[in-house]
């Protein structure tokens, strides 16, 4: 069974005059590192606001159709009970971090499901490390830069150690090295303890080489859903206007511009190197 | 312009965040301030409009220190958009957060009409007229943000990281608008982390580390030195990267490409050959 499974998913905020999600029908299966893409305002958030119950439970509204996550109905379990199976990082950590000290603010989740002290030291101990943050510990989360800031939000969730992690650009406001580490780490979490990965960005550059899934959205609805170097290379995910990572675009120019190369479309600058590597060897 | 002499500033709790910095910035440059997290990009910037004053040294907008005018009148001249538009958005609806500052300016009320349909129309934001910035996505909020400091059209432009959350479409249209505004004269200055965008756009490039100012030139210059730039906990952008990776194989290519279009023409003369 997929870890998270929706079907025919329609979504209206409260008030608002249209639906923000249409129709989706997405299965995100155990173990998947998923992308989720597309034009701002195309319900990428939206529907990551399902995926821990924060829809219907805290924005009310209308939802139709059916979402199971890790087996549960999110319609019939409090948000309280999803976060044990869900960890969701929002775009802006300033929205997410109270706590007056860094590692009160990592304890937060663990302290509330009652986990015995000492095991909450080792889970958090561990999250700050991994996130780097180990030496900020006793710092206060405002006072910290927006960098830091996230990767204590990040922290929080990890240390919580859920099925499933939601990221929603998690990277905006860190440094480019930052940020790359910051995926790295997800990259590890999901590929070494197989911890399933949802991840919404605009910056495929980034982050396309670490995803085995891609989800293109358009407004409110899916219209691309499968592998991500066949979905990167098609021409309506170039029509659509998500930004193409660029080493794909530069192999794509050339092969219209008659260059053979072998293989799978090169989504990172290492492939797109290996490609002229072994073209020039020919 | 804009000039900063030995610009020194510690923040009250101590925090020396700006340790020297001297640097022009002349009307109509467009400049990119990078650097890690915590380097003093923000801070350097807010100088520019008077928010913050030196602690040692000089900032000179136009010739005039910073210190001797108020931050209402270098406002009119210096547009800031703040890097969290939260910070910045607190009206009922889109227009009348885009005609606040023009109200407080003094402008007559049928030229804030005009001016609020202008910015709105530029930014693509005509249909939220009326709508709470609350009940838009990040990327449209941060939008708004910026219409409503252009529609006062204030000489010098900074930007506090305005690609944040903005979708690759939302982005070019950015870059098409900054180069718009360049070429009327403006002079922006934008603090990101974008590397691609910074390479789509090659502009200068400061780039900033421990409150000081480690390297100055064009992007392609800046963006294509690894050793400067992973001091500076920058990572090159796609197209650099992989220029640099192939230059192992000693093919002589060009060592500053940040351009997809230049990387084309490179590897079309040398694979083109070899295809025949």
């Amino acid at each position: 069974m997929p870890l998270i499974e929706t079907k025919n998913l329609t979504y209206t905020y409260p008030g608002a005059t249209k639906p923000s999600i249409i129709d989706v029908s997405i299965k995100i299966e155990k173990g998947e590192f998923a992308l989720i893409t597309g034009p701002s305002g195309c319900g990428k958030t939206t529907l990551c606001r399902c995926f821990n119950g924060l829809i219907p439970h805290f924005y009310q509204g209308e939802l139709k159709g059916e979402i199971t996550v890790a087996g549960l109905k999110i319609q019939e379990h409090p948000t309280y009970e999803l976060a044990a199976h869900v960890g969701l990082v929002f775009q802006n950590p300033e929205n997410q971090l109270f706590a007056l000290s860094v590692e009160k603010d990592v304890a937060f989740g663990l302290e509330n499901l009652g986990v015995p002290r000492e095991e909450i030291r080792k889970k958090v101990d561990w999250a700050l490390k991994l996130t780097g943050i180990y030496e900020l510990r006793e710092r206060t989360p405002t006072e910290l830069s927006g960098g830091q800031q996230q990767r204590v939000a990040i922290a929080s969730v990890l240390a919580m150690q859920p099925e499933v992690i939601v990221l929603d650009e998690p990277t905006s406001f860190l440094d480019p090295l930052g940020a790359k580490k910051i995926f790295e780490v997800i990259y590890d979490l999901n590929r070494k303890l197989g911890i399933t990965i949802v991840l919404v960005e605009h910056r495929l550059d980034l982050t396309a080489k670490y995803a085995n899934h891609i989800i293109i959205m358009d407004n409110g609805k899916v219209i691309l859903d499968g592998e991500p170097h066949e979905i990167l290379n098609s021409d309506e995910a170039r029509l659509v206007g998500v930004g193409i990572p660029k080493a794909t675009r530069l192999y794509q120019i050339l092969q219209n511009d008659g260059i053979k190369f072998g293989g799978k479309v090169p989504l990172s600058s290492e492939e797109m190197a290996e490609k002229v590597k072994e073209a020039l060897k020919r | 312009m804009i000039e900063a002499q030995d610009l020194h500033f510690t923040y009250p709790n101590g925090v020396e965040a700006l340790k020297g910095i001297s640097l022009t910035i002349h009307d109509g440059e467009f400049v990119a301030i990078m650097g890690e997290n915590g380097a003093g990009k923000t801070t350097l910037v807010k100088h520019f409009n008077g928010l913050l004053k030196p602690t040692l040294g000089k900032v000179l907008v136009d010739g005039v220190e910073t210190t001797k005018v108020s931050v209402a009148s270098l406002a009119r001249k210096v547009g800031f958009v703040f890097q969290n538009p939260d910070h910045q958005l607190f009206s009922e609806t889109v227009e009348e957060e885009i005609a606040f500052a023009l109200k407080n300016f003094g402008f007559s009320a049928d030229i804030i009409e005009k001016r609020v349909t202008w910015a709105l129309n530029l930014l693509g934001l005509t249909q939220y007229r009326r709508t709470s910035p609350f009940m838009l996505s990040g990327g449209e909020r941060k939008r708004v943000a910026l219409a409503s400091v252009l529609a006062w059209d204030p000489t010098i432009l900074i930007l506090d990281e305005p690609t944040i959350g903005q979708d690759y479409q939302q982005k070019e249209k950015l870059r098409q608008f900054i180069l718009q505004l360049k070429a009327q004269g403006k002079t922006i200055v934008m603090v990101t982390h974008d590397v691609e965008f910074v390479a789509e756009c090659n502009p200068r490039v400061l780039l900033m580390r421990g409150g000081k100012i480690v390297a100055d030139g064009e992007a392609r210059k800046v963006l294509t030195n690894p050793e400067i730039l992973e001091h500076a906990s920058i990572v090159p952008p796609q197209i650099a990267q992989i220029f640099i990776q192939l230059s192992e194989l000693n093919l002589d290519f060009p060592k500053d490409v940040i351009d997809v279009y230049e990387a084309r023409e490179i590897l079309l003369k040398t694979l083109g050959r070899r295809n025949q």
